[in-house]
């Protein structure tokens, strides 16, 4: 599998083309998503390439602002309108670019192909609708059932999600359930359809860790029992570890480290990566010692180099200069955004 | 109960804060949540207990009620040797800036109209403490000691990140060198590389002024790297308490064990064993009549707890918990009785 990130050259878009492989069921190439501000276009992907094969779990890391939700919002075109916009790039899903299809083909693909699934649950859902009325839409819209059917389908969606009494929640309001329950409803609405695809957008990050630990469990068995990719995005380098095949690190709206899961976390290579893994607090670390940090903070969107943008953090020069750092493979399949500063032998001292 | 071996600075003796629930047309009391329902605890001075529980389970309300911003409805809340649970708000003023608070989310925190010198400086005009110039002194030598910019003092606190607006709060903390400073998930809402910038800041104030932190997390890890002691709390209760390492290395109590075993270790090659728990935690407004936690798993035991008294016991030295036959393996169970 040959794949690259688009390197800029004088300004210039080169970006090589995958050697298409059927079993990829989604092949994301060269996205580059921006936001018109009053500052100007300032752009929040910036080149991303990355594919998931079918029944995989990608996992996308990176800090709040690095442009993770970004990529997932402009897979579907969800990008908040007018302001969002996808500039450039290829977004392939069973082989059909849905950044060109028509806003009729979007309606089908989310919610029928694409499930998605957002952080926060109370503002998914509506709150003045029972919760069998919205699990029912999704029925009736996409497989054209009747009111009565889409009724009982939603029942079974829910008992799906293993929420006990279904046949009784499916009458509540979103507010009777708890942070939990209502992520299973959300669950229950993006499953209803057995999409192919499920991109959960930090699904866990508002709920305890017991009630995490309970729906990654419900997401990766269903997964399973459907043979249903995801993406799934998040911040915690933890829920990436249990539940991923392939990660994806992100860092100012490019991707600096892509490699199968076991190889990142036993064989991080970019600094950004190595930094990120390092200052997590571990059980085994003597209590109370200092841990490591990442200096300096990302900059601005505004603010952003055109070339290797953890140097920009780290305050160094790039030997690059400008010019972006090449999207490299390095051992089959682990890629790398090989800056010199921030990978290779003097980066590995640094980190 | 237990003593940390350190002269305790603050001890709390069987709290319980409960909030009236009102219905009805005429809004008459109709129950009552037991938020916090009987916790007795200690911090030594320089020590820090971290709290764990999942959300609702009043360890935020028991974080107020420490520094007295609630009323507690029984039991004592001693600090330094003064019983601070019912003195009014004019003579706790004085006690006061040996107690502070860090909050969870900077942003509500601060106040937006404010600039950070302004916010800074407050409770040192609260106290009275030194003149115009020493102040202006002493908020220019707190911006350093927290890591802000010097010229920091002027803008304002949307102005920065939420790492820097966090390190303004600790800075308005500590203006007054406190003794104790309750932390009520200060790390939460932060990124990864950023939450360690906070947790290192912490610890190195700790070093240098010996202040003590409650220091309350839902992350486990965050909570075991910082604390000495560590108490869980569930559905108002504290069921197990122990040392940091003893809680990790050797959970007594069901319910720790799951919450461990849930937390989700940046490994992929670990192999370990997850205890899932099914439901949520029950409400506080109508908890059942016997462990709570037992109830929760639906135990067969749990006939048994009703009635019982289900208060902390030391199993081993120093490490206490809840003397409970649903949640504790039925050798530990003989071993408390």
């Amino acid at each position: 599998m040959k794949e690259v990130n688009p390197v800029r050259v004088v300004d210039q878009e080169v970006y090589r083309q995958h050697d298409s492989e059927s079993h990829d069921l989604l092949q994301v190439r060269g996205l580059e998503s921006a936001f018109d501000t009053e500052r100007g276009l300032l752009k929040a992907v910036d080149g991303v390439s990355f594919s998931v094969a079918r029944g995989q779990t990608l996992g996308i890391v990176g800090e709040s602002g690095c442009g993770k939700s970004v990529t997932a919002m402009s897979l579907i075109s969800l990008l908040p309108r007018p302001a969002g916009k996808v500039l450039a790039g290829e977004v392939l899903f069973n082989g059909e670019d849905l950044l060109k299809v028509s806003e009729n083909r979007l309606h089908e693909v989310r919610g029928g192909e694409i499930g998605t699934i957002f952080q926060e649950p109370m503002t998914a859902l509506n709150p003045v609708h029972r919760i069998g009325r919205q699990v029912s839409e999704v029925f009736r819209l996409h497989k054209k059932l009747n009111k009565k059917e889409a009724w009982e389908a939603s029942i079974e969606a829910l008992r799906m999600t293993r929420i006990p009494s279904p046949e009784v929640r499916v009458g509540d309001y979103p507010h009777q359930l708890s942070g939990g329950m209502r992520q299973r409803v959300v669950i229950a609405m993006a499953l209803a359809c057995q999409p192919d695809l499920l991109i959960a957008d930090e699904p866990t990050t508002a709920l305890d860790v017991t009630v995490q630990a309970q729906i990654l469990d419900l997401i990766q068995g269903l997964q399973a029992e459907m043979g249903m990719a995801a993406i799934l995005i998040t911040h915690d380098l933890g829920v990436i570890a249990e539940n991923c095949d392939e990660v994806v690190v992100m860092y100012a709206g490019r991707i600096v480290e892509r490699a199968p899961v076991k190889e990142l976390f036993a064989n991080p290579l970019h600094a950004y990566t190595r930094g990120l893994l390092n200052s997590i607090p571990r059980l085994s670390l003597p209590p109370k010692s200092e841990l490591n940090t990442i200096p300096g903070m990302v900059a601005s969107l505004s603010e952003m180099a055109c070339g290797c943008r953890f140097c920009q953090r780290m305050g160094r020069e790039s030997s690059l200069g400008d010019k972006r750092p090449e999207f490299r493979e390095v051992s089959p399949g682990h890629w790398v955004e090989a800056c010199p500063e921030c990978y290779g032998e003097e980066a590995q001292e640094i980190a | 109960m237990s003593h940390s071996g350190k002269e305790s600075l603050l001890s709390v003796k069987d709290v319980k804060v409960h909030f009236p629930v009102r219905s009805g047309l005429m809004l008459r009391q109709t129950g009552k949540v037991k938020a916090v329902d009987g916790v007795s605890l200690e911090i030594g001075e320089g020590e820090t207990v971290g709290l764990v529980g999942e959300s609702g389970c009043g360890k935020s309300t028991l974080a107020k009620a420490v520094v007295r911003l609630l009323k507690p409805n029984a039991g004592s809340v001693v600090f330094e040797g003064t019983d601070i649970t019912r003195l009014s708000s004019r003579a706790l003023r004085p006690l006061r800036s040996d107690m502070q608070m860090i909050f969870q989310d900077p942003v509500e925190s601060l106040n937006p109209r404010q600039s950070v010198r302004q916010i800074i400086e407050e409770p040192l005009i609260i106290h009275r403490e030194g003149d115009v110039a020493a102040r202006r002194r002493r908020v220019d030598e707190l911006l350093e000691r927290v890591g802000l910019p010097a010229n920091s003092g002027e803008k304002f606190a949307f102005e920065f990140s939420g790492g820097q607006r966090q390190r303004i709060g600790i800075a308005r903390a500590i203006a007054l060198n406190p003794k104790l400073i309750v932390c009520d998930e200060p790390v939460s809402a932060l990124d990864v590389s950023v939450q360690s910038q906070i947790v290192n800041l912490l610890l190195e104030l700790q070093r240098e002024m010996g202040i003590s932190y409650l220091f309350i997390a839902h992350d486990l890890a965050v909570v075991q790297h910082v604390s000495d002691r560590v108490a869980v709390m569930y559905l108002g209760k504290i069921v197990e308490l122990a040392t940091a390492e003893a809680i990790y290395q050797r959970p007594y109590h069901a319910y720790t064990k799951a919450l461990l075993s849930a937390i989700p270790e940046a490994d992929p090659t670990a192999d370990r064993e997850r205890i899932l728990l099914e439901g949520d935690v029950p409400s506080p407004i109508n908890p059942p009549a016997g462990s709570a936690f037992g109830h929760r798993i639906s135990h067969p035991r749990y006939e048994e707890t009703i009635g019982q008294d289900l208060s902390l016991v030391e199993i081993e030295p120093g490490h206490w918990v809840a003397r409970d036959p649903c949640c504790l393996s039925e050798e530990d169970w003989n071993e408390v009785q």
